[in-house]
């Protein structure tokens, strides 16, 4: 074990540039957020993730996140366990009939100010399983969204780009 | 050997016999679905190396139960239930699975002095898919777990009926995103077989590339997981950089980190870049020359086996009665791989090795994902040196055309075990009924087995080393 961390530490950081931040994540925030919340929170969010219908594509990129090349805790963002402690909450998926009540009860308890970020083609609209019957549709049909970020599923950078417009606002 | 598929009709005797061969364990059910007003078994005979798909004529909507003999068919049964109305007659559980109702579903019993249940879910803690599991636990010690699974139901089957041969690919595609290639590579060796063609060979061999690519990635990450709920954070690190590498080389090969989509019917979608084989080969080398010292600092340090050794056992005869593929089941000492039977091109043509154990437990599920990375790089080494030239893709026949209508089955080793696609096609090339049955079907019950005797936090330490599919099974 202590190889591994003696090579870790003579390699130096793996951790890459932050990309830019998505500007239509940006503007699309801006119309959204109130300045004096934004004001109260800083620059550290805690972020809940649901989950709540997607093919699990969007969910291998939001773990990668927290690799080495990423290191999203860097920027004052984690995910955290319970909404109780989070300002941001994170859905993939279009939202399946089967998920709309616990989707609705973890934004619920989460405190206010808070804010919603869509991920993922589906999460925007249902995607390829809009129309079915188990399905209610994309996350805006159930909760009020302030970001979307659009992929399917979005890569890493995308991810992290869209995050930091959180902090940018 | 050669593996035989038959298609047969039966009446009831025919039904009850294969169920009686099912009970007996001459038979691995593969998988049981409906395709109205008819229900269709997909059997496997492993000692011959035979599949057999029974179709019975269902009267009034009935069929005979097969899970009260065998209880693996009984979830499918349910979701039959829920999704096409077929009653399995005679059957014990006929509880809703993928469709939840407003009415409270009840859990089984379990009684005795001092116990209590833990309710989690479906929202969990980290970033997982949702599920329900209710614990019954006696201080520290599980008696029993039950999954109660169906959140995720997107009714990807239902989308698929009349949907074109392009849309119903995507949507197996997103089957379950960790397995993408798996099951793109499965549904397209379903709609050839309907379709009577066959991709050209450099596409076949991409093809498995590509599964391997998803396997190494899916594989690091899960060993990297796993010891991460041992608390032992340097190996998720350490593996967390092998995934992302190998990832970013499936980017610089095929465009896509995922590689979602770039297998499709007739082929795949596009070549491999040109400077693919060369990053490749960086990768291989990058893996070969960090990977020895991971797995010797998993096997040295002791604080981590004494949470893995002897944790989460399934037992060997339970493996076998589920038919149980992937790590899983060879864990547990199933000598099986989709890849060897009923194998399929490329890999009639490679040199590898199915690595089994029989301890069955945590330590073992990752030992076999170790030597199953070893097998996949020596793989990757062979589908570069035997590369063929040529087209990627041959045309699909278009609406109209003749020989449009069939059927095909499609069983393809995915990182986690066999994914099973049966496909038939209507009159006009479309899909008019699809079924996709993922591994995690004959996985996640055994998991319930497997924590029985084990302390409520050894449990994401024992599903983790399962990492059962919530997607690919809610469907």
């Amino acid at each position: 074990m202590r190889k591994t961390m003696i090579e870790s530490l003579w390699r130096g950081p793996l951790t890459e540039p932050a990309p830019p931040v998505d500007e239509a994540a940006l503007a699309e925030l801006a119309a959204s957020v109130n300045r004096a919340a934004r004001a109260r929170l800083g620059r550290s969010l805690s972020i809940r993730h649901v989950d709540a219908g997607s093919c699990n594509g969007c969910e291998l990129e939001l773990h990668a996140l927290s690799n080495a090349f990423y290191d999203l805790e860097r920027f004052g963002l984690r995910f955290v366990a319970s909404p109780r402690h989070a300002d941001v909450l994170t859905v993939t998926g279009p939202v399946t009939v089967n998920m709309r009540e616990a989707l609705l009860r973890t934004y619920e308890a989460m405190p206010d100010p808070k804010w919603v970020v869509a991920i993922g083609g589906c999460a925007v609209d249902g995607g390829i399983f809009s129309g079915s019957p188990a399905v209610v549709g994309g996350v805006k049909d159930v909760l009020p969204v302030d970001i979307t970020i659009r992929g399917c599923p979005p890569s890493p950078r995308q991810l992290l780009a869209g995050l930091l417009a959180l902090l940018n606002a | 050997m050669t593996t035989t598929l038959s298609h047969t009709s039966v009446n009831v005797d025919g039904w009850c016999e294969a169920v009686d061969r099912l009970a007996g364990g001459s038979l691995t059910l593969l998988s049981l679905w409906a395709d109205p007003p008819d229900v269709k078994m997909a059997l496997l005979d492993e000692a011959k190396g035979d599949i057999s798909i029974l179709s019975y004529a269902c009267r009034n909507g009935q069929y005979p139960t097969v899970g009260v003999k065998h209880p693996p068919a009984i979830r499918l049964e349910r979701a039959i239930r829920d999704l096409h109305r077929l009653e399995a007659i005679g059957a014990s559980d006929t509880r809703p699975w993928l469709l939840h109702t407003a009415a409270p579903y009840e859990f089984l019993a379990a009684e005795g002095e001092a116990l209590h249940q833990i309710a989690v879910g479906p929202v969990h803690a980290g970033i997982i898919e949702p599920g329900h599991f209710r614990f019954t636990a006696n201080g520290e010690y599980l008696v029993r777990l039950e999954q109660r699974l169906g959140y995720v139901h997107k009714g990807i089957e239902g989308l698929m009926t009349g949907a074109t041969l392009d849309t119903a690919a995507k949507l197996a595609a997103r089957t379950s995103g960790d397995s993408t290639v798996a099951y793109g590579f499965a549904f397209a060796l379903a709609a050839e077989a309907a379709l009577k063609i066959a991709a050209p060979p450099r596409a076949v061999y991409l093809r498995a590339l590509m599964a391997e690519l998803e396997r190494l990635a899916n594989h690091f990450s899960d060993i990297g997981a796993i010891c991460n709920d041992a608390s032992f954070s340097l190996m998720h690190a350490q593996c967390g950089i092998l995934r992302e590498l190998t990832l970013r080389t499936a980017e610089a090969c095929f465009g896509q980190r995922l590689m979602m989509d770039i297998i499709v019917p007739g082929g795949v979608a596009r070549d491999i870049a040109a400077d693919g084989a060369a990053a490749l080969r960086g990768l291989l080398a990058e893996v070969r020359r960090v990977f020895p010292s991971l797995i010797e600092l998993y096997d040295n340090t002791a604080s981590l086996q004494d949470r893995t050794v002897t944790t989460g056992i399934v037992k060997p005869e339970y493996a076998r009665q589920f038919g149980a593929g992937g790590f899983v089941g060879r864990a547990s000492g199933r000598n099986v791989d989709a890849r060897r039977l009923p194998g399929y091109a490329p890999y009639d043509a490679l040199a590898f090795e199915v690595p089994v154990l029989t301890a069955g437990d945590v330590n073992a599920r990752v030992w076999i994902r170790i030597r199953e990375v070893e097998q996949s790089l020596s793989l990757v080494d062979q589908l570069l040196g035997a590369l063929p030239d040529g087209s990627i893709r041959v045309d699909v026949p278009s609406r109209g055309g003749e020989g449009l209508s069939g059927e095909g089955l499609g069983i393809v080793e995915a990182f986690r075990g066999d994914v099973l696609v049966w496909l038939r096609l209507d009159d006009q090339g479309r899909a008019a009924r699809c079924h996709l049955r993922d591994a995690s079907w004959f996985q996640w019950p055994l998991l319930e087995t497997a924590v029985e005797g084990n302390i409520v936090a050894d449990f994401p330490l024992c599903n983790k080393s399962f990492n059962c599919s919530y997607a690919g099974h809610d469907l």
